[in-house]
């Protein structure tokens, strides 16, 4: 099954849609309780980085009945140093962003925890690519 | 162990409904249709929150309990009543008034449920402590909450503590402490006024445990009018009889909102009303909200105070036992010789039984099949078929939004005709007859609504 959701950069009012979203639909088909956690932790974290990042995204998404991968596409400044970027509490969040809570540098090391399979490719001043999939027996 | 359906208190009566769809509407977990005329339960579903309960027009919806003469069965008769009882009178009426009042209608013990207050504080803290991985802990305080848990946030199941509620643990003690006088396990009913009808359905269906020391219910709403009617006949003049020691003002609050995070150490929120706990629970699903100690989840309006069965306005109630508890007491209150002995002797004991051994298990009804190639089928079909509805959630169809008629048709429970949007639509094409439409009509919601409209002459 195939489903895609917009997402706005710099609305944080609705961060969390898309996540919310896939919850609901994964809850839906009987996938294990775990999973879903592992699943919505992993897209939330990375819906809200698109918000707070970058201009505008897509969020793809393709279920069956192994696996789910998320693909979330961004225009934006994009990652120099993806490496770095993947270490816990790094952050290039605006003073501003953090101010509501977000942006304490966790986003990417959290992906990585909650999804078997990662790649970023990212190019500065294009955007950023992120592909994530988890599979529902791991 | 793992069942579909829960025992519900709230019961429709067929009889009495016409099937005016307000409580299809209202249900937070859309566990009703109409059918026929009249509404149905989905028994998966209902968490019995009891909102049908509050707007149905004609109290077709009905809340199970015991008969009040059942009482009489027993030789020792107990009514163990919550403080927001107390709270259901005006200042004016002591304390001491009601007690006199139940016993004269026959009880031979009344007990405040809220003596079980501080030691399942106790087991809370202990609780916690032992817990510092799980977070945020939820209380089990609120039955519907737990049944919504159960049902809507499977995933956070493992979040409710399993302790039991201040009414059981007052239950243990009174058993115990009767027993010590002499009475016979079989020969003490215990009776619990509740104020919603999720207690009861706890009680005759306890979450995970087989079985409750409580004997039976009596609704709130009908032991006050017993009470109140005897109070003002007797012009306030107070009977002789004392009362049980009295509870601390943060005891007495404890079924109020913020009456348990109150107690507990660490960073907590108190939050009531069906729908702003399903607000924040799908929050807290998503990881969005972290660095909550304790959840303290209420389903009503005010917590306790604002029950289906209460009849005292909510804020009211609230207002009463927090600032003028003390006006319901008399200066000469004393503990009888004869009442229950203090909660406090039990307290090792209690503190053995507190915690609920078996598991609360997830139940969810989110689900569209349990296998899921099917079930991912059926959401294809789903998505078919919303593609074709309204989406004005109108409720024509019998069910209380274009998703939930989408799901009901996937699910084999409803027809896409049953869309009054898509019969015209076919009308027009010529593939339903004006007969067949009306006889849909009529198959949803019976055939007085229908025939009421043959002569339109006079209007």
């Amino acid at each position: 099954m195939h489903f895609e959701f917009q997402i706005e950069g710099g609305n944080f009012s609705k961060a969390g849609a898309a996540s919310s979203q896939l919850k609901k639909i994964l809850k839906q088909l009987n996938v294990d309780v775990r999973v879903i956690k592992r699943v919505v932790v992993a897209l939330y974290e990375a819906e809200v980085n698109i918000v707070a990042h970058a201009w505008e995204g897509i969020i793809y998404i393709d279920i069956d009945t192994e696996k789910i991968e998320m693909k979330l596409v961004d225009k934006g400044p994009g990652i120099a140093d993806i490496e770095l970027a993947m270490q816990q509490g790094y952050s290039t969040a605006s003073q501003e962003v953090r101010e509501m809570g977000f942006g304490a540098g966790m986003g990417l090391p959290n992906i990585k925890n909650n999804s078997d399979l990662l790649k970023i490719t990212s190019e500065v001043g294009t955007g950023t690519t992120v592909a994530m999939t988890v599979y529902l027996n791991s | 162990m793992e069942h579909n359906t829960f025992h519900h208190a709230l019961k429709i009566r067929e009889d009495l409904c016409i099937g005016c769809s307000h409580c299809m509407n209202v249900c937070p977990t859309e566990a009703i249709r109409v059918k026929h005329g009249k509404s149905v339960l989905y028994d998966d579903r209902c968490v019995d929150c009891g909102e049908c309960f509050r707007v149905c027009p004609v109290s077709a919806i009905i809340i199970d309990q015991d008969d009040f003469s059942r009482i009489f069965d027993f030789k020792y008769r107990v009514a163990l009543l919550p403080s927001v009882f107390t709270g259901q009178f005006p200042e004016d009426v002591s304390l001491r008034q009601i007690h006199s009042v139940l016993l004269e209608l026959g009880f031979t013990h009344v007990f405040e449920v809220e003596n079980g207050v501080e030691i399942l504080a106790d087991a809370i803290k202990a609780y916690a402590a032992r817990h510092t991985d799980k977070k945020p802990l939820i209380s089990s305080f609120c039955p519907a909450i737990v049944r919504l848990i159960q049902v809507k946030f499977p995933s956070l199941v493992d979040n409710i503590m399993p302790l039991k509620p201040p009414l059981d643990i007052s239950a243990i003690h009174i058993r115990k402490s009767l027993k010590q006088q002499g009475a016979a396990d079989e020969e003490t009913g215990i009776f619990y006024v509740t104020p919603c009808a999720a207690k009861i359905a706890a009680i005759k269906d306890p979450v995970g445990d087989p079985d409750s020391p409580i004997t039976g219910v009596i609704n709130m709403d009908i032991l006050f009018s017993k009470v109140f009617r005897q109070v003002k006949q007797r012009n306030q003049q107070s009977c002789a009889l004392p009362v049980s020691a009295p509870l601390s003002g943060k005891e007495i609050c404890w079924s109020l909102t913020n009456g348990e995070s109150a107690w507990v150490e660490g960073r907590s929120l108190a939050i009531d009303e069906i729908h702003n706990v399903i607000e924040f629970l799908e929050k807290l699903e998503n990881e969005e909200i972290t660095d909550i100690d304790f959840l303290e989840l209420r389903a009503c309006d005010e917590s306790c105070a604002g029950g289906v069965l209460t009849i005292s306005n909510r804020f009211l109630t609230a207002e009463r036992l927090r600032n003028h508890i003390d006006n319901y007491r008399t200066d000469d209150d004393n503990p009888h010789p004869d009442s229950i002995t203090p909660i406090s002797e039990s307290r090792d004991h209690l503190l053995k039984k507190v915690e609920i051994r078996s598991k609360i298990s997830p139940r969810s009804i989110m689900k569209l099949d349990e296998n899921m190639a099917e079930a991912m089928r059926k959401m294809e079909k789903v998505n078919r078929i919303m593609q074709l509805l309204p989406m004005v959630d109108c409720g024509i169809c019998g069910a209380p939004t274009c998703q939930a008629l989408a799901q009901d048709i996937a699910l084999g429970n409803a027809s896409i005709n049953y869309c009054i949007f898509i019969q015209k639509i076919l009308e027009q094409k010529g593939e339903l007859s004006l007969d067949e439409t009306v006889a849909i009509m009529q198959e949803i919601w019976g055939f007085g609504k229908t025939n009421k409209y043959r002569d339109l002459k006079g209007i």
